[in-house]
């Protein structure tokens, strides 16, 4: 056990940390967040130059074979930073979902270029009817001459408006909610046949509804084994959960800086705020519910890499559980705490508390792990 | 960043478990897996075996008899201790009074002390509250007057634990009236034979007799018993309720009760089924194991970043003590719930060993039944005890927070 960072994890944090004071300040942030594309092509360009992009890559595909413990600190200061890049969905989800399952010619066709920023990528996993079941899947992929044809419905693809391939679950046998007959492709965004529905989230990001009319790809389409694609959703989706909860983590962190912050300079009554018990003790049950989450994201990220399914998720739906309810807990409190000024627009903490609830409601809420997570106990 | 433990670890923890396996009694193992009443000799006779082995102190550092183990091993001894079933060692010689003594205390004090604690040759409680002085401890008004060599201590102590099997009690005493109340305070060790001390039981909300009232009248205690110096004890206090917090996170302990929790709810009938097949039960199990994972990882965070500063335990102990004490009241609260209505019953004397229930009822009570309702009830104390909740949030607030 070893409960120390690696020179190199401190050095890679502080740059980040750096990159933030100076060129993703608040205003900036919130320009960012209104503009058409929705985030900062430069940043993206600079994470690139950073290694960022190419972060968790094995070397022969020009990454920089990082672990999750990596992922994890560039999570906590996306998290920390408000970062609207889409590098959830492109680097660690649908990346980790190529390094883990793609042919060596689709690895070598597509990682270094995601590495490189030159493309981005989205995951159409889930659909209307199935909440957070990724084996609810009416979408059906059916073989046509040298391929397949794509069609169904994906809802709230997260970053898609971005994307410029699509990685597409797909039905080629079994019912709407078996887990067997699940396959997976990876669709180009030009593709004939493909519309998006596209809206800003409420935390700042874009995200689309992708509709699939009749979407022909190439037989070298297909990830995975045809009728297998289940599984490497789910673990590149327990990848995604870890990130989550190291980004929810970041902004906690955040959060219960900038609320301390305020109780030691807003005064009432003659005092600073932070004089009154009953703020006293809130503010410290913040920090209990931080660190603790803190100690979950760890779990969550040492264990996403594990090939073991049941023990991941153990892992990792514990984690989101946890951390979902330590986050709505400081959200909700940090609102309280800094009074009408947590209810603004223009102050950040209304942005972190927004930004943290919508963590909760993505890629499972804490009904939907605590379930999974309860259904494991033994 | 590594969660996993390394091959020496391992390893480390495989021959924990061998010894304990082989040396743990039987009849005391048996008390601890069915929560019966457990002796003084019991508690005795498990730390004479341990320091028969080297281990009757794993955490003193070696030069005071200790096994210097690093905070890893400690947790991993901790772990296997609890799940074995073995006994927990008596925290206030141990765990508390002894860093004092290894801090504070003169050689003379420490080579006699320190060997008695760890033989197991003397039982140490812990002198601290007052009728007047809980939450605000320094306000405690025993009186240490020095008269000669000698002081003469007259005053009353309370919420005392297992103060009836003491040897000895270290106490905190009013030595001085100038200044604020923390700087008359002197920390003095007091032999429990002395003429003037008398011990009356207080009985739980469990009927157990744990605690006690412990009288001073005039007792003479010879001035080198003072540890450090006079009037600083409150220092020496603090220190120790740093290391008495910690000791309250009680992880190992806790996981043993999570396993047991579940045995419960997997024997536990609900509408034909086990209890565990319940989901709405099993839900608020998964809560509390979540809040226990957690903590166990903060715990370690907390405990190697010490060890990475020279073992100074700061301000950040009081939040294992706050999820520490929860958690344990929280497990207990449930092994009562999947009881149900069996929990109602009142048997005290199902807490002796040789208690056999009526053949004609013994079907249906279990025999870890019994014990649960009133282990419920005593851990209320949990987040009372060595500073409440409420203190742990203002020592937060003013020490980490800075509030």
């Amino acid at each position: 056990m070893d409960f120390s960072y690696s020179p190199e994890q401190i050095a890679l944090q502080d740059t980040l940390q750096r990159f933030i004071d100076r060129d993703y300040v608040f205003d900036r942030r919130r320009e960012l967040a209104g503009s058409a594309l929705g985030y900062s092509a430069a940043a993206w360009t600079l994470y690139a130059d950073l290694g960022l992009l190419s972060l968790p890559f094995q070397e022969e595909f020009g990454g920089l074979g990082g672990n999750a413990i990596d992922i994890m600190l560039v999570m906590q200061l996306i998290g920390r930073g408000l970062l609207l890049e889409p590098y959830l969905s492109t680097i660690v989800i649908c990346g980790g979902l190529i390094q883990d399952a793609a042919s060596e010619a689709v690895k070598r066709a597509l990682l270094r270029r995601i590495g490189a920023g030159e493309i981005k990528l989205a995951l159409a996993g889930y659909e209307g009817s199935g909440r957070y079941d990724l084996s609810r899947v009416d979408c059906s992929a059916t073989r046509s001459a040298g391929g397949w044809r794509l069609s169904g419905r994906k809802t709230v693809v997260l970053d898609a408006p971005s994307a410029d391939y699509f990685l597409v679950s797909a039905r080629t046998g079994g019912e709407a909610d078996e887990a067997q007959g699940i396959s997976l492709f990876l669709v180009e965004r030009g593709s004939v046949g493909l519309t998006l529905f596209s809206y800003p989230t409420q935390s700042g990001g874009r995200a689309a509804d992708v509709c699939l009319e009749e979407v022909t790809v190439g037989a070298d389409a297909l990830i995975g084994a045809d009728g297998e694609g289940l599984a490497i959703i789910e673990r590149a989706v327990d990848k995604g959960i870890a990130a989550l909860c190291a980004e929810a983590v970041g902004i906690i962190a955040a959060l219960n800086e900038a609320t301390l912050n305020y109780l030691k300079t807003r005064k009432q009554f003659g005092v600073p705020i932070g004089k009154f018990q009953a703020l006293q003790h809130r503010m410290a049950d913040m920090l209990i519910a931080a660190e603790q989450a803190r100690s979950m994201a760890v779990i969550a990220a040492v264990h996403a890499d594990s090939e073991n399914p049941a023990e991941r998720r153990r892992a990792v739906s514990g984690a989101k559980a946890y951390i979902g309810q330590a986050a709505r807990l400081v959200g909700q409190q940090a609102v309280q705490l800094h009074g009408a000024m947590g209810v603004v627009d223009e102050v950040i903490v209304s942005h972190y508390f927004k930004r943290l609830t919508m963590i909760d409601l993505s890629l499972g809420n804490v009904d939907f792990h605590l379930a999974r997570f309860s259904d494991t106990l033994r | 960043m590594d969660l996993k433990y390394t091959p020496q670890e391992d390893a480390f923890r495989g021959t924990v478990r061998a010894f304990l396996e082989a040396e743990l009694p039987t009849d005391i193992r048996a008390k601890m897996r069915l929560g019966k009443r457990l002796r003084k000799e019991d508690l005795t006779r498990w730390q004479t075996i341990l320091h028969r082995h080297g281990w009757g102190a794993v955490m003193w550092p070696e030069r005071f008899g200790g096994s210097g183990w690093n905070i890893i091993q400690q947790h991993i001894f901790e772990e296997e201790r609890a799940d074995v079933g073995a006994p927990p060692q008596n925290a206030f010689s141990l765990k508390m009074l002894a860093p004092v003594l290894m801090t504070f205390a003169n050689s003379a004090q420490q080579q006699y002390f320190l060997p008695r604690i760890i033989s197991g040759e003397d039982w140490w409680c812990q002198g601290y509250s007052e009728p007047g002085s809980g939450s605000d401890l320094a306000s405690l008004r025993t009186a240490a007057m020095r008269r000669g060599d000698h002081y003469i201590v007259n005053g009353q102590k309370t919420w005392n634990t297992l103060g009836q099997y003491a040897d000895w009690i270290f106490c905190l005493v009013r030595t001085g009236s100038e200044g604020r109340p923390q700087q008359g305070i002197s920390f003095l060790l007091i032999d429990m034979k002395s003429p003037g001390i008398t011990v009356r039981p207080i009985t739980m909300l469990d009927g157990e007799h744990e605690i006690n009232e412990i009288w001073f009248e005039n007792v003479q205690v010879p001035a080198q018993n003072l540890v450090g110096e006079e009037n600083k004890g409150w220092t020496y206090a603090k220190f120790l309720l740093t290391h008495e917090r910690t000791n309250n996170a009680g992880i190992g302990s806790c996981k043993r009760a999570l396993k047991k929790l579940k045995e419960i709810a997997a024997e536990q009938m609900a509408g034909g089924r086990p209890l565990m097949e319940d989901a709405r039960f099993r839900d608020r199990i998964a809560q509390v194991e979540l809040e226990l994972m957690a903590l166990e990882v903060t715990n370690l965070r907390v405990l190697s970043a010490a060890a990475n500063e020279q073992n100074t335990l700061g301000p950040e102990v009081s939040v294992l003590k706050i999820k520490g004490s929860e958690i344990q009241q929280q497990l207990a609260e449930l092994q009562m719930q999947a009881l149900g209505p069996d929990a109602l019953p009142y048997l005290r004397e199902a807490l002796e060993m040789d208690w056999v229930a009526d053949p004609k009822f013994s079907e249906h009570y279990r025999t870890y039944a019994p014990p649960l309702s009133g282990h419920y009830f005593n851990l209320r104390k949990t987040t009372i005890y060595a500073g409440s909740t409420e203190i742990q949030k203002n020592i937060i607030s003013q020490l980490i927070l800075g509030l």
